[in-house]
């Protein structure tokens, strides 16, 4: 039951602010999807208006807790060189990985896409949660604008989604400790 | 409440264009940096901005310094203008597919960059 500050780090990223996001974007987007002045009553607008904003601020922010954790925390240890001679790279993930072609991919195509695709999604989710907050329940009559946000926000988990998934797998085939 | 609803149906559309465009542009750039760091490695080497990070440091951040820059500056231009939505809207979810696919390594396999 003992983890490294390496591992408890790589748990923040991944399995706090990334999975917080993960979790909750069903949820939020349902909650702009269902913002239809048929469907709400005024009070219920406003109900929901208002958890609604406090729910995608905080998935944006996650999304940016993982980021930039990730970026500027874990992905130092994981592209970390070895010293001259190091035979054991069981402690340097990207040189582990790139020394056995069988698993090479790992790095090559999934660390490479996840590493960068994963900058779109608190971009995204940060826009998306300006323009609930700004409109507020006005957002239901806009149906233009809810269709963009609605993109937006699908984008944003779907680059969220190939992060968490190449990095749990990563994570499988070469975790860093 | 319909009273609110009613106030809040007078506010501009420029401060949602601007998020939604400054969005668009951050992350056409960002995947066009990235890309070309790929393709080019003397660009990527020139965005190594902090050692243990390697490139991805001077991408990330003038990934998101153009998407906060860009954001500051439509939002200053647009705040009480209503502009053309519509079109504003498809130029940024065309600049996020483009985001998309400059992130993507195969992408840049076809470019010989990778």
């Amino acid at each position: 039951m003992e983890m490294t500050g390496r591992e408890i780090w790589t748990t923040i990223h991944g399995m706090v602010f990334g999975f917080i996001f993960l979790l909750g974007f069903s949820g939020a987007l349902y909650a702009v999807y269902a913002m239809r002045p048929e469907w709400l009553t005024a009070e219920g607008m406003k109900r929901t208006i208002n958890l609604t904003k406090t729910f995608v601020w905080g998935l944006a922010l996650s999304a940016w807790g993982a980021v930039i954790t990730g970026t500027y925390i874990v992905y130092p240890w994981y592209r970390a060189r070895p010293p001259e001679g190091t035979t054991d790279l069981t402690t340097f993930p990207r040189s582990f990985l790139l020394a056995d072609e069988s698993i090479a991919g790992w790095h090559e195509f999934g660390m490479e896409w996840k590493e960068h695709v994963a900058f779109l999604a608190p971009i995204a989710a940060t826009v998306v949660a300006f323009i609930v907050s700004y409109y507020g329940p006005t957002l239901a009559r806009k149906v233009g604008e809810r269709r963009a946000v609605m993109i937006f926000f699908i984008v944003s988990f779907a680059a969220a989604a190939v992060a968490g998934l190449f990095g749990a797998f990563i994570t499988k085939a070469a975790p860093v400790r | 409440m319909a009273n609110k609803i009613t106030v809040s149906d007078n506010k501009p559309n420029g401060p949602v264009a601007a998020a939604l465009l400054a969005g668009g542009i951050g992350s056409g750039l960002f995947g066009l940096i990235v890309l070309l760091s790929e393709v080019s490695e003397s660009f990527g080497t020139a965005l190594n901005w902090y050692n243990p990070v390697g490139p991805l440091s001077g991408k990330s951040i003038l990934g998101v310094g153009i998407f906060f820059i860009a954001w500051l500056v439509l939002h200053s231009m647009w705040k009480d203008k209503e502009v053309n939505f519509d079109g504003i809207s498809t130029a940024s979810l065309v600049l996020l597919a483009i985001g998309l696919l400059g992130t993507f390594p195969p992408v840049w396999h076809l470019l010989g960059g990778g």
